[in-house]
């Protein structure tokens, strides 16, 4: 008769505590619930605006509280991080090639900085005309 | 005279254990010594009864892949004086355990089986048509997804896997990828339909710890995420052609 019993171990809701690349993974993960909750505030204050000028005014002094100035830049932080962390994993997607050679991977991380940088540029120039 | 390092193991045995437990063993070691000739010296020296699996001791066999301190590897490549604070080693994550250090891979093959690791050809070149000619280009889009040895550590990487093992997993569908992009190929329509699924290519949240951990820099993650290209490509292509 077999004495075959495999044992099957579980993953506990703390898995990605055990091991730091799966932590870095979950920060970064995390960040989409934080971008989620800052562009429903955004879209609040879009709506505050459709109300007039001093609904958008109370909606800005709300938003000037040392704990929302917090939370934006927190926001701000995660962001980048995620940025950042999901450029240098970006070249992963790619099959680039020029000719017979695979276009090398720090040319696709250089062109996503490059894009950020232009996109938030021209935001800028649309925010200041 | 031999240092001496404090090994732990996680012990299973079906026939008495009710679950794993940890077991510590006084090892000598030199600088050369592999995980895997520490565990042949506690298999020969120490505890005879101790399980584990072994096969060429020179990474390319898959055989000896383990938890090193919680991080999945091969014995054989791994060295003891890596780890002068000793080690824990236990039987490689997100798989049964059927004893000691060996587990469960049966999972895992099915997967390998299910993508149809070989060249697919209707029509395959005849002897009289020569070799077959393949661009430095053509190998290289699948030469570095071919040197996979299946030895399941990016199973234990990957906690996708682990939550829910219906995923197709990194190795299969870097494997999947590799017969995909081979130019003497044409089985990727078949293939396409394992890529397609909820637990194909789009199964994978892309983590990137099974290329961390990939002994042979196969970087099965890569392959996941052009699998994701083509699968959407081919979602695309299916839009123009109802009813196939």
């Amino acid at each position: 008769m077999s004495k075959r019993k495999p044992y099957v171990r579980k993953m506990g809701a703390t898995w990605w505590l055990k091991n730091t690349f799966h932590t870095k993974y979950i920060i970064r993960e995390g960040s989409s619930l934080v971008i989620a909750i800052y562009s429903f505030v955004l879209l609040f204050g879009l709506f505050r605006l459709s109300q007039g000028a001093a609904a958008f005014n109370s909606w800005l002094e709300v938003m000037s509280h040392p704990a929302w100035l917090l939370f934006h830049l927190l926001s701000l932080v995660w962001t980048l991080y995620h940025s950042v962390t999901w450029f240098n994993l970006a070249p992963k997607a790619a099959n680039l090639w020029i000719g017979q050679k695979r276009i090398p991977d720090n040319w696709i991380v250089t062109g996503m900085y490059a894009a950020l940088a232009l996109i938030s540029l021209a935001g800028l120039v649309l925010v200041l005309i | 005279m031999a240092d001496v390092m404090k090994i732990d193991i996680l012990r299973y045995r079906p026939e008495t254990d009710q679950e794993p437990v940890w077991q510590s063993y006084d090892v000598p070691y030199t600088r050369e010594m592999s995980v895997l000739e520490a565990l042949a010296y506690i298999k020969d020296e120490l505890d005879p009864t101790l399980s584990y699996r072994w096969s060429c001791r020179m990474a390319i066999c898959g055989s000896c892949g383990m938890m090193v301190n919680g991080i999945p590897k091969l014995g054989c490549k791994t060295f003891l004086r890596d780890y002068p604070e000793g080690m824990k080693i236990e039987a490689l994550a997100n798989f049964p355990i059927e004893r000691d250090l060996v587990v469960d891979m049966s999972d895992f093959i099915a997967k390998l089986e299910a993508i149809k690791p070989y060249i697919i050809n209707d029509q395959p070149a005849s002897l009289e048509d020569g070799c077959h000619n393949q661009s430095p280009k053509q190998l290289a889009q699948y030469k570095q997804f071919s040197m996979c040895i299946n030895c399941g550590l990016c199973y234990a990487a990957c906690p996708q896997y682990g939550l829910d093992n219906s995923f197709t997993g990194p190795a299969a569908l870097a494997l999947l990828h590799r017969y995909n992009q081979d130019s003497r190929d044409k089985g990727k329509a078949e293939r396409m339909k394992i890529v397609n699924a909820e637990e194909g290519a789009w199964g994978c949240t892309f983590v990137g710890y099974c290329s961390q951990v990939c002994p042979k820099d196969v970087d099965p993650a890569a392959a996941i995420q052009l699998g994701k290209v083509e699968s959407a490509k081919d979602y695309v292509i299916a839009m123009f052609k109802p009813g196939e």
